[in-house]
């Protein structure tokens, strides 16, 4: 901080200024050695507490065992794309049926009572069951009632539970967003002589779904990895390859393969949201005239 | 009232009632309004001019009276409300234009969805319609990147390209920045003299009395007096009107 002593000569105001600049300066490269310093701390302290655990070397061998990896991986990659493939079904299904779940219950008027008390009955019912019991129920419960004409594929009911389950919150989540667009703004479409639905489907839905892109987004990072429970169906997805791969030789390095592509898929996924979410910000700040 | 008998009033309210919970809000509202007249409504804050027009344009349902239109009832049960909402064009105080849409397609959502006309001729009167209020060169433009006179011009074109027969006015200028609403003022004042039917809920008194037919003092859910507007202005005969002039030539609104 010697450079305001050299500045004594001009103006009081100029000096502050170039004295708080330097002191931000000073401040910003103070900042980022404590960030390093902290982290390689904090890290280095973790990798050796494990690496110096008595047992790290036989867990590293169950774990990280190259030669299992390289075993194990093209079993679970095979399987890691039946998970994409569920998670794809899914996807297609959770939107639609949250949209028209959540429609019904927006729906006003006595004559559409049965259509909201379903609505509630759905997402009361299908939020309030754990996703692995909705599982198991619907995987090996319904194909056992053995009635004709209904699938009995183990994927199928996987889809169904997930999805299921997923509509329900999702509907929530477009729910609030349909509570958030302004009042007025369905009075003003009524007003155009639009009907209940037109006047959902053209000038509400449109910004409530707005409204709610990163909540909706947040959900498909959780579903992506919640796909992993379709395994206990007998499905051989990502996971249920590593559980064969693992029962086979004892290893577990094909469950930190399995790992590895979840993460493959899930972080670019979240930077990805996190980045949307920031832009959408900065898009709607500016857009206050 | 105003009607001839024999002759029904384009627009009857008829000891029409609205409460929202305990709060009463129209206690027995009374009005006719003719065809081509243009009809100021003044009162208080909460004096219910908004639920007012809100009840004729059904968007609220009234608990008990009768509103009608051309003699018929338009509140009667198994009446059609869209249908009814088609004849009738309601702007609102906030524009409440459609943020993502850009104004023509807020000015055509209406006769393309309500009145199923195709989208070529429902954007040809549009034009019509923003070019004759100055606004031709905003089509493409989104809400909030046009000026509040210009969102509120916008409105009323929206409200008026599906032929209204009658024309609601709430407050339009209220949310305007004072230098903008002159521009809005200056497209009532020339429906009005286009003949259009219309009501409107008012703060400016001085544009009411330059406007209106006949001005309809509104305090407590009632219509108390109703009377041209040389006339209400000057020489109301009611306590209640007086006193509420007093108040607003005291915060130099008249």
């Amino acid at each position: 901080m010697t450079e305001p002593k050299t500045k004594t000569s001009g103006d009081p105001a100029e000096r502050r200024v170039s004295a708080s600049s330097a002191f931000f300066a000073e401040e910003g490269a103070k900042t980022g050695i404590i960030a390093v310093a902290s982290t390689v701390i904090f890290f280095g302290g973790a990798a050796l507490l494990i690496s110096r655990s008595s047992n790290w070397p036989n867990v590293k061998d169950q774990f990280f065992n190259p030669e299992n990896f390289s075993e194990s991986a093209p079993d679970v990659i095979d399987g890691f794309w039946l998970n994409i493939q569920l998670f794809f079904w899914a996807m297609l299904i959770i939107p639609l049926l949250a949209m028209i779940v959540a429609v019904m219950r927006s729906l006003r008027g006595p004559a559409f009572m049965p259509l909201r008390l379903l609505a509630v009955i759905y997402t009361d019912l299908f939020r309030g069951i754990p996703l692995y019991l909705l599982i198991v129920v619907l995987g090996f419960g319904v194909p056992a009632l053995q009635i004709n004409g209904l699938p009995t594929s183990p994927a199928f009911w996987g889809i169904a539970a997930l999805s299921l389950s997923y509509a329900a919150y999702t509907a929530e989540i477009y729910r609030s967003g349909i509570d958030a667009v302004p009042e007025s703004q369905r009075s003003s479409a009524r007003a155009l002589g639009l009907t209940q639905w037109q006047s959902l489907r053209f000038a509400v839905l449109p910004q409530a779904v707005r409204n709610v892109v990163p909540a909706l987004m947040n959900t498909v990072v959780s579903l992506q990895k919640d796909v992993a429970l379709v395994s206990i169906l007998g499905i051989r997805d990502a996971v249920r390859e590593a559980e064969i791969y693992k029962t086979r030789t004892f290893n577990y390095t094909s469950y930190i393969v399995a790992t590895l592509l979840f993460l493959a898929i899930s972080i670019p996924l979240t930077r990805f949201v996190d980045w949307y979410i920031a832009r959408d910000r900065a898009e709607r700040s500016q857009s206050q005239v | 009232m105003t009607s001839k008998p024999g002759v029904a009033s384009k627009l009857e309210l008829d000891n029409v009632h609205k409460a929202f919970g305990d709060k009463h809000v129209l206690n027995g509202i009374n009005l006719a309004i003719d065809e081509h007249e243009v009809v100021c409504l003044i009162g208080p804050s909460g004096c219910g001019k908004s639920t007012l027009l809100r009840c004729v344009d059904l968007l609220d349902t009234i608990d008990q009276g009768d509103i009608r239109l051309d003699g018929d009832s338009i509140t009667a049960r198994g009446i059609d409300g869209n249908a009814v909402r088609r004849r009738i064009g309601i702007v609102f105080q906030s524009y409440n234009l459609f943020p993502h849409m850009s104004v023509l397609d807020n000015v055509t959502l209406g006769p393309r969805r309500a009145l199923g006309m195709d989208r070529s001729e429902a954007e040809a009167k549009a034009m019509e319609l923003l070019d004759r209020f100055g606004l031709a060169d905003k089509a493409q433009d989104y809400p909030n990147r046009i000026s509040g006179g210009q969102n509120q011009r916008a409105a009323i074109v929206r409200a008026l390209i599906g032929d209204p027969e009658i024309l609601l006015l709430d407050e339009v200028t209220s949310a305007l920045d004072p230098e903008l609403v002159g521009e809005v003022l200056g497209v009532i004042r020339d429906l009005a003299s286009r003949g259009m039917t219309m009501v409107l809920a008012t703060h400016e008194m001085g544009f009411a009395r330059d406007v209106a037919n006949r001005v309809a003092f509104l305090h407590e859910g009632k219509v108390l007096e109703t009377a041209p507007p040389a006339e209400l202005f000057t020489n109301p005969t009611e306590e209640r009107t007086k006193q509420f002039l007093a108040r607003v030539i005291e915060a130099g609104r008249l």
